[in-house]
């Protein structure tokens, strides 16, 4: 066979290809796949509804005058059970419920548990989504960093430099302002030194020095991943009871704290996703042309890596709403006159046989919103990966 | 390459190689076990020495897992080669730091076998070109969106495709958007990484004639990757026939084709089915597999499968023969000393 022979078997036939498929948008097909599957389904009306009533909620019972107020106490009508009609003759004109009735009756202290529920909805979410998307943000971060930049070597100096910087820090919130500031200075010092240090070679005893703070430990990787499992070794709601304990009661510590302790799942996540795609053609071709790596991280893999952490979001929100739950029921939750289901439920479960729909209410609510983002959660995992979609 | 161009080569410095690669080696360690020890090496790349000149093709053919890949990777900076120079326009790269490497980046480009990994699935066919227009510094919307347009008329798509995502494109389509992003940035080499293995037949000479055709306009060199060594016949000046990391046979595509002399080589051509039977190939084909690169045993690494293997095959490396113009031979056997 000679090369000219070939060219018989590589003549243009002139025919095109096909035209372009023109198949259905990414959008519509999950919106089919998920409307097929029943339960996710059924999870995302809940997750819509509960998100409505989270925000009505919001509207209706803060201000000056609510529409609906969960703070009125009636102790005249006290644990009056849901649907019974106010008794009108014993109430001021503004102590009157806003529907006319008490729908979800009333606690110990007469106070409205519909309104108090509606309150306590607002609280749930804004924990719920505030707590995850700090530790979303978290967990994208290190596991970038550990997925994309693992490989590199953590030297000794960087060691010494955290550790400078982040005892600086403590001792500066702590209020030693004078040893803190120092240390912070000490470690901007060495930062722009060792930007400046690339053009300059030094003598020969601080090469020494150089080196031995050059000197390689292990890699980024294993450090950000071995940090994971020690933030794992810890049951997290005794951490969680522990750092509260410490802190001022506030929604925003509970939301702080949910979310400092549940990244681990979603940097493990990241960085298995970027690991793979790191190896995908599309990256090397963004790669050979001389893209940024940031550019890379965010435009190629994260996007391309969201579909895990969107799940693990879903279903850390209602861990996180779990959690909050339990501190409040705990009484470490948010302080008392803000109602949220935890304290609820916590308050009504000394009445259980005289009002059990102080228990009730809260904990069936707790119940059906929880389950809704884990079903929807679940459902969203096999709608998002390509391997289980036959099932359906 | 006749006797007037290699004279030209000689007066002429443009003539000198734009990519030289010499002795180009890596090795990836095999580890094992709690420690993570070394317990061996796989030779991807050994001792691997070819040029590729402006212009022109370069085919390199071998079986799957030969390092074929690898080449590619060690000359877009991609991996860093444990040894060998790989000197382009006379600079050698093999050692600059990632700031010196990147203006040279947009020099070398890739296009890929696989056509649904090749392209970013949340980006528009028109985003992934851009993202090189945007490396070389095309300010401008307007100038990107123009400039986006001309290369999807390059390479045939029509200037509407820049708004479509991957998934709604055929894998010859992607393939040829591929492309369109390997020229974004005006490259002098583009390494084609088996870039038609995945496509039917009618549109590997679609994909193939387009190659073909961009070289002629742009003057573009390509390194041409394939396991086939018709498709490389097609588009190579110069062929380089691998197997586990060496190169075996190094010619001419003309020479090759018509006076093979290394035993892989003539087994690969009898593999294909000729148009006529020609009494050149009297070796059988190829049986068994490749056998794996993990530390492979001293001497020629075809023996486990070379008809003609004799214990000397089995003794030291084989040098590398010089057999015609241009035209090398690892095996002792062709030349018979
Ligand atoms: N990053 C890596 N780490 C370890 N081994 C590797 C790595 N990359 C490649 N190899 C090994 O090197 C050898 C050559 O791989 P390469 O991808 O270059 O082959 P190839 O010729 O391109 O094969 P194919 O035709 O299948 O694409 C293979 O045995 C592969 O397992
Ligand atoms: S050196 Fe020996 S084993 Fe290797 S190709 Fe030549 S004859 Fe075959
Ligand atoms: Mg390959």
């Amino acid at each position: 066979m000679t090369k000219t022979d070939n060219k018989a078997l590589f003549r243009d036939t002139g025919a095109e290809e096909g035209p372009r498929a023109p198949r259905e948008s990414r959008l519509r097909e999950f919106w089919r796949l998920l409307r097929r599957n029943r339960l996710a389904f059924s999870g995302l009306a809940i997750f819509v509804f509960f998100f409505f009533v989270a925000f009505s909620g919001l509207v209706l019972t803060s201000g000056t005058r609510p529409v609906f107020d969960p703070a009125i106490v009636r102790l005249q009508e006290k644990l009056r059970p849901p649907l019974s009609e106010p008794n009108l003759a014993n109430l001021l004109p503004k102590e009157i419920p806003t529907l006319g009735v008490y729908l979800f009756g009333t606690d110990d202290l007469g106070r409205d548990v519909f309104a108090r529920m509606l309150q306590g909805a607002w609280v749930s979410l804004t924990v719920g989504f505030v707590a995850v998307g700090i530790a979303v943000l978290i967990g994208i971060g290190m596991g970038g960093i550990s997925g994309y930049f693992g490989r590199n070597p953590v030297r000794v100096d960087h060691i010494l430099l955290a550790f400078i910087v982040s005892l600086g820090g403590g001792l500066l919130i702590g209020g030693a302002f004078f040893a803190g500031g120092v240390l912070l200075l000490i470690g901007s010092t060495y930062i722009l030194f060792s930007l400046w240090r690339k053009k300059w070679s030094g003598k020969q005893s601080a090469q020494k020095l150089l080196r031995l703070l050059h000197k390689d430990t292990i890699s980024i990787d294993t450090l950000i991943m071995r940090i994971v499992d020690i933030m794992l070794c810890f049951p997290v709601f005794f951490l969680i009871l522990t750092v509260v304990a410490l802190l001022p009661a506030s929604m925003y510590n509970i939301m702080i704290v949910i979310g400092l302790t549940s990244w681990m799942g979603t940097t493990r996540f990241v960085r298995a996703e970027l690991l793979s795609l790191r190896e995908q053609d599309f990256v090397t071709a963004a790669k050979a042309l001389g893209v940024s790596d940031w550019r890379i991280i965010f435009r190629h893999m994260i996007p391309n890596a969201m579909a895990p952490v969107l799940v693990s979001a879903t279903i850390g929100i209602a861990s996180a709403i779990l959690i909050e739950a339990g501190l409040s029921f705990l009484g470490f939750g948010v302080p008392p006159p803000h109602a949220t289901w935890g304290n609820i439920l916590s308050d009504g479960k000394r009445f259980i046989f005289d009002a059990p729909w102080l228990t009730f209410i809260p904990g069936f609510a707790i119940l059906i919103v929880v389950l809704a983002f884990n079903l929807f959660g679940e459902g969203l995992r096999d709608i998002l990966n390509p391997k289980l979609r036959e099932r359906y | 390459m006749n006797e007037k161009s290699l004279a030209m080569k000689q007066i002429n410095p443009a003539h000198t190689a734009m990519l030289k690669v010499e002795g180009l080696k890596k090795y990836f360690p095999v580890r094992k076990g709690f420690l993570q020890g070394v317990i061996g090496w796989i030779k991807a790349v050994d001792s691997v020495a070819f040029e590729i000149y402006q212009g022109k093709t370069l085919g390199l053919v071998g079986e799957s897992g030969c390092g074929k890949s690898t080449i590619g990777r060690l000359i877009l900076k991609l991996l860093e080669p444990d040894e060998g120079r790989i000197i382009y326009q006379g600079q050698d790269i093999s050692g600059l730091s990632e700031e010196k490497i990147k203006p040279l980046r947009k020099e070398m480009q890739i296009i890929f076998q696989d056509p649904y990994g090749s392209l970013n699935p949340r980006m528009t066919a028109g985003q992934s070109i851009e993202e090189g227009l945007r490396t070389v510094g095309v300010k401008g919307r307007s100038e990107r969106k123009a400039q986006v347009a001309h290369l999807l008329e390059m390479v045939r798509i029509g200037a509407d495709a820049a708004g479509l995502y991957p998934h709604q494109f055929s894998g010859g389509q992607r393939q040829r958007i591929g492309i369109a992003r390997a020229l974004s940035v005006n490259p002098s080499l583009i390494i084609c990484d088996e870039p038609v293995s995945a496509l039917d037949v009618s549109i590997q000479s679609q994909i193939i004639n387009l190659l073909k055709e961009l070289q002629n306009t742009l003057g573009v060199s390509y390194l041409f990757i394939s396991h086939d060594l018709n498709v490389v016949g097609y588009l190579s000046d110069t062929v380089a026939v691998m197997y586990l990391g060496h190169i075996m046979e190094y010619a001419p595509a003309e020479a090759l084709y018509d006076k093979p002399l290394h035993p892989y080589t003539l087994a690969l051509l009898s593999a294909i089915p000729a148009p006529e039977p020609d009494d050149r190939h009297q070796l059988p084909a190829l049986v068994g597999d490749v056998p794996s690169p993990f530390n492979p045993p001293p001497g020629c690494k075809f023996q486990g499968r070379c008809p003609l293997v004799e214990d000397r095959c089995r003794k030291g490396e084989i040098k590398i023969y010089q057999v015609g113009d241009g035209h090398t031979v690892r095996c002792w056997k062709v030349v018979g000393k």
